[in-house]
């Protein structure tokens, strides 16, 4: 029996090691196993009452603001500030202005570039129009708003960041006769742009409509402030 | 048989509050360095039963055999041949024979 007891220091160390080894093992596997589905739990359920939290804060807003929103005077305002903003899609009286590259052929020597619709063709009708008190104005199905751009991008014309390509049909709601004589009168738009066979044709109606436009509105380097 | 029992505990309290974790690379390594440690505890066990216990023979033999067995391990990730299990046999094996020469002996003596 004295015998057993004889395995030295030198078994005792080993022991420890072997201690040491199980109880790494041991806490590791039990935190692989156990933990790291216990702490998804954890963030997802965080994660739903954050979620709810903020969807009932939504649907508070969401209430007072269709109370505020109900009262006839507003309803009026949000109307006619979306017909301002060019949000909803008119009809009226009107012209329709049909634009198309020339028909002839350059001769040799001449620049082809003269005989095709440029932006700047497009924006002297386009400003001729807004002269003669157009209220809304499309281009080839893409209302014009204060921040619509109309450029060259290659053969094709960019409008609202939508391109489209020749013929180009300009709808414009307003005053028919003063919009048609605007653009035909003599030495106007019409008369210049026909030197280089430009086919521009116009076309006054009772009935034109205006496509609403169909983008988001930016906002985000203006700040409003009072007026200085 | 106080003092194994003594480092075992001694070193199960050690590796709960140390503040390892054994990474994937390294579960091999220590998983045939348990198994070693436990030949060797088993080995020593027996041989001090029987008399001829020497600590040299003890702490060389538990240092070569892990060096080796570690060694295994090293060149069959390396090799992508899974050297190891070869090491975890041989050291099963050894601890069963181990167990059932000590079992011979209490029998015998007890």
């Amino acid at each position: 029996m004295q015998r057993i007891f004889y395995g030295g220091w030198s078994i005792t160390i080993v022991c420890a090691i072997i201690g040491f080894i199980l109880a790494v093992q041991f806490r590791q596997v039990r935190d692989s196993q156990a933990t790291v589905p216990n702490q998804r739990l954890e963030e997802v359920s965080v994660r739903l009452i954050q979620i709810q939290e903020e969807r009932d804060e939504l649907a508070n807003r969401l209430e007072i603001l269709q109370r505020e929103t109900n009262s006839a005077a507003n309803q009026e305002i949000v109307s006619e500030l979306k017909i301002q903003a060019c949000a909803t899609a008119l009809e009226g009286e009107g012209v329709i202005v049909k634009m198309d590259d020339s028909t002839r052929v350059a001769k040799s020597g001449e620049n082809p570039n003269l005989y095709l619709i440029h932006d700047d063709d497009l924006l002297r009708v386009i400003n001729e129009l807004k002269a003669a008190g157009a209220e809304a104005i499309s281009i080839n199905g893409q209302r014009l708003i204060a921040t619509s751009e109309i450029r060259c991008a290659g053969p094709t014309l960019s409008v609202n960041n939508v391109r489209s390509s020749p013929p180009y049909e300009i709808h414009a709601v307003g005053d028919k006769k003063s919009l048609e004589n605007s653009i035909t009168m003599r030495g106007g738009v019409a008369e210049t742009l026909k030197v280089w066979g430009i086919q521009l044709e116009v076309t006054a109606s009772d009935d034109v409509y205006i496509p609403p436009f169909k983008g988001t509105f930016k906002r985000t380097y203006g700040k409003v402030v009072d007026e200085k | 048989m106080l003092r194994p029992l003594i480092g075992l505990i001694f070193g199960i309290i050690a590796g709960s509050f140390f503040p390892l974790d054994i990474m994937g690379a390294y579960t091999k390594l220590f998983s045939v360095v348990l198994l070693v440690a436990l030949d060797s505890v088993f080995g020593g066990l027996r041989a001090s039963v029987n008399k001829n216990f020497s600590d040299t023979i003890f702490i060389s033999g538990f240092l070569t055999n892990a060096l080796f067995a570690a060694f295994l391990v090293f060149v069959g990730d390396r090799l992508g041949i899974d050297l190891y299990y070869v090491a975890l046999l041989v050291f099963g094996f050894r601890i069963f024979k181990n167990l059932a020469g000590l079992r011979r002996y209490l029998l015998k003596n007890f």
